[in-house]
């Protein structure tokens, strides 16, 4: 199930960007904008590699990793660990948007066709947007269809 | 083949309703023009998102305007571009010999100065989809004869 969807522009500010549990937003801020670093690195590297560059597909970009959550109202000092495994996946479309995903795959090990099928999702409804006359590309997107779509990924392998 | 007549009437009216409500001073100072441009850069950038939806990535600046010249010309006019001519420097010239919006209205020289009117948005559609590909660009339009018509990108 996706824990953090992000939409990242060109020039690498983010679009949209929406997680779940509310409390730890800007750990998946920082999260994601560390990923970007990964995409980067992948784009270019295509370059020279040649093994299946025209994908626009990026993987599995960071290898899992666990995160502690701290307890809101109790103090701070007392954190619990939660071996989480978080994953992180990218996808840039030709037009050089950037789609990073990060997944928990604890309960369930989510299979790659299943990824793509989420990013496919998300690059249809992100063209949609783009072809709203009222939306000036650049902007935040506040689109609501786009909102129930990304809600409709987040809670739906539970 | 009704939907290639709805387009073309509808940029016909599109040019003559953007003269029609210019206001004084606009026709000479050329914003009619700039505002057809921007108008085809916006429908540009959508349209470019939805033709790459599918397609594999571009490798290369000639890649891309090779896309343009077949697939996008394709689609938006149904005929590909016949000559693309390069100096490898950043300037790509692509030529049309029977440009669609340009067919209905004359085969020779008579409206050769009313033509640059009728080019102004297909230059924003090649720039919108440009820039939304990450090429920043300068598109200029030429016509020599009609309908056939030149494009200069910078």
């Amino acid at each position: 199930m996706a824990v953090c969807v992000a939409v990242i522009a060109k020039e690498n500010y983010p679009l949209y960007i929406r997680s779940i549990p509310t409390e730890n937003e800007l750990k998946f801020h920082y999260m994601v904008h560390t990923s970007l670093d990964v995409v980067d690195e992948k784009i270019s590297a295509m370059g020279k590699a040649l093994v299946d560059q025209r994908e626009l597909y990026l993987g599995l970009l960071y290898p899992t990793e666990d995160y502690k959550v701290y307890p809101s109202h109790q103090s701070p000092c007392v954190e619990s660990t939660f071996p989480n495994q978080l994953c992180r996946y990218g996808y840039v479309t030709n037009s050089k948007v950037k789609f990073v995903m990060v997944v928990d795959s604890s309960n369930t090990a989510l299979r790659d066709n299943e990824i793509r099928s989420m990013f496919r999702k998300l690059h249809n409804s992100y063209t949609d947007v783009m072809c709203n006359p009222f939306y000036n590309p650049g902007d935040r997107i506040h689109s609501r269809a786009f909102d129930s779509m990304v809600t409709s990924m987040m809670i739906q392998v539970c | 083949m009704a939907d290639e007549a709805l387009f073309l009437l509808l940029h016909n009216e599109m040019v003559s309703g953007v003269y029609k409500s210019a206001e004084q001073g606009e026709v000479e100072n050329g914003r009619c023009i700039t505002k057809l441009e921007n108008m085809g850069f916006r429908v540009g950038q959508g349209l470019i998102e939805r033709f790459t939806k599918d397609t594999a990535r571009f490798k290369d600046e000639l890649d891309i305007m090779k896309f343009i010249c077949k697939d996008f010309w394709t689609t938006v006019f149904k005929k590909q571009i016949d000559n693309l001519r390069t100096n490898h420097q950043g300037i790509y010239v692509l030529q049309d010999n029977k440009f669609r919006l340009l067919t209905q209205m004359s085969a020779g020289k008579q409206y050769l100065e009313h033509a640059s009117k009728y080019l102004a948005f297909t230059c924003g559609l090649i720039r919108g989809g440009l820039s939304n590909l990450g090429i920043k660009s300068i598109v200029t339009a030429e016509v020599s004869s009609m309908p056939a018509f030149l494009e200069y990108n910078g």
